[in-house]
């Protein structure tokens, strides 16, 4: 199942119901909180789009509380549970904010596009990025076939789709692999 | 005893050192008396600095207002007055708030003390800004959120940093003389423990011999090294300055005896000035000029 978490709204409900910036440290804690909050009641694997539509201006000090704190929470190997994150109505000025405290901290997000398509944002190394692209086009696929779509060694690619995954970038389902986004 | 210090006729960032020289020498708790009478102009950094020296001292100071109507109906409109009165004994002439064409206020003088502060800063800059920026200065529309992020990280540091409130204020004017263009500026000054202190206080941190004012804005301005361990601290500042860079604009930051300056093609200012009379906290000034259009 899909979870859909508004920061508008749980900023609103956990800051303040005035607000509609996503600005300061303590702002930026509190709604990550609340994600939190909103992820420990799902089960144990999930995936929750985090929908910016609402949001006016994100600063970068929000932005790590945010984007960055609760990617490296979840890539951690001692994750409390097996999240995935698809980021939505994420505009150009949030961008900036966001591509900045990915490449601060060597991590990377999947953003969907208002038309659906989904991209990577942040840092991502040249073997990854061709093995989540062959991802894409091949849709769920196993890794034999992403090596040959990817023109990655086979020896290699377990490692490549293995980072994929604990990166939050990419999902694996029964023995094969798909792009996080790709299953909405 | 009463010291008597005269306020130059122009009060900005540069002038407001000779203000800071004659108050070095004046004990905290000795009662000094700000002369503002033959003050034609000030700029935000000269007003929120003046605030913020009322701070610093354990007698409360006085201060006369300028005598010019022109400049006390500006002084007005910035809300200088308003924190004055609380923090100054005030002398001299009453002054109202009039309508100017030359200078236009984007952000009263406004008090920041706590997160929330910071909120309100923003929401009430993005409704004035957005259309003074694209129309007078030629910045993009896009880079009125950058605007605003560059405000909103310049303020969280007194938050984040500087141990008690401070003040932000920002201004649009014509800056005929120095760059015969219209600017945008942005002024955050406190009283706080200023940035060798803020980074002192970091655990296990181990200070170099040559460990000073100047050294501490290097790290945190150049290197965006902050107190907090969290890796992802410092990114504010680095953001001002990657705003800055972008519309070729200029950031100083003074704190202690020292001021560190990113300095535009435009400007001829110093990168690095040291043995300042000293200030508490920190004074940062952002300045972002009219773009030039082939129009």
């Amino acid at each position: 199942m899909i979870n859909h978490i508004d920061l508008s709204t749980v900023l609103r409900r956990t800051v303040c119901d005035l607000y509609s910036d996503l600005v300061t440290r303590p702002t930026g804690a509190a709604v990550r909180d609340g994600i939190e909050k909103q992820l420990s009641e799902l089960g144990e694997r999930s995936l929750t789009v985090i929908d910016f539509s609402h949001v006016g201006l994100l600063d970068y000090s929000c932005a790590d509380e945010i984007v960055a704190k609760l990617l490296m929470r979840y890539a951690d190997t001692n994750a409390p549970r097996d999240a995935y994150f698809l980021f939505r109505g994420v505009s150009d000025s949030h961008l900036d904010a966001i591509e900045t405290v990915l490449e601060r901290h060597g991590l990377a997000i999947v953003a969907q596009a208002e038309d659906g398509t989904v991209v990577l944002v942040g840092t991502v190394d040249d073997p990854e990025r061709r093995a989540w692209e062959a991802m894409l086009r091949l849709g769920r696929a196993m890794a034999v076939d992403l090596a040959r779509e990817a023109e990655i060694e086979p020896e290699q690619v377990e490692r490549v789709l293995s980072a994929l995954c604990r990166r939050r970038l990419a999902m694996e389902l029964d023995g094969s692999y798909v792009v996080v986004g790709a299953v909405t | 005893m009463t010291t008597i210090i005269n306020l130059p006729p122009s009060l900005d960032d540069r002038t407001f050192e000779t203000v800071l020289e004659h108050l070095a020498p004046v004990p905290l708790d000795e009662k000094v008396l700000l002369d503002g009478r033959h003050t034609r102009w000030a700029s935000p950094y000269g007003l929120t600095a003046l605030l913020t020296v009322a701070q610093t001292r354990a007698e409360k100071p006085a201060l006369v207002s300028p005598e010019s109507d022109e400049t006390g109906s500006y002084w007005a409109r910035t809300g200088f007055f308003k924190h004055a009165e609380e923090l100054f004994e005030m002398h001299g002439t009453t002054h109202r708030a009039r309508a100017s064409g030359e200078s236009d206020v984007l952000l009263e003088i406004t008090p920041v003390a706590k997160s929330e502060d910071v909120h309100e800063v923003v929401g009430r800059i993005q409704q004035k800004s957005s259309s003074i920026l694209v129309k007078e200065l030629n910045i993009d529309a896009k880079a009125t959120m950058g605007f605003a992020m560059t405000l909103s990280e310049a303020c969280q540091n007194i938050v984040e940093h500087a141990g008690r409130g401070g003040w932000v204020a920002v201004q649009t004017y014509r800056w005929q003389k120095r760059l015969g263009r219209r600017v945008v500026v942005i002024a955050v000054c406190d009283a706080g423990v200023g940035f060798r202190q803020s980074l002192e206080s970091a655990q296990g941190r181990r200070m170099s011999d040559r460990w000073d004012d100047g050294m501490a804005l290097e790290e945190a301005v150049i290197r965006g090294v902050s107190r907090f361990r969290d890796p992802g601290r410092g990114q504010g500042l680095a953001g001002v300055r990657r705003y800055i860079g972008r519309w070729d604009g200029k950031l100083s930051v003074r704190s202690g005896t020292a001021r560190i300056a990113i300095v535009p093609s435009w400007d001829e200012d110093v990168p690095l000035e040291e043995k300042l009379p000293p200030f508490p906290g920190a004074q940062m000034q952002i300045t972002i000029p009219e773009r030039i259009t082939d129009r």
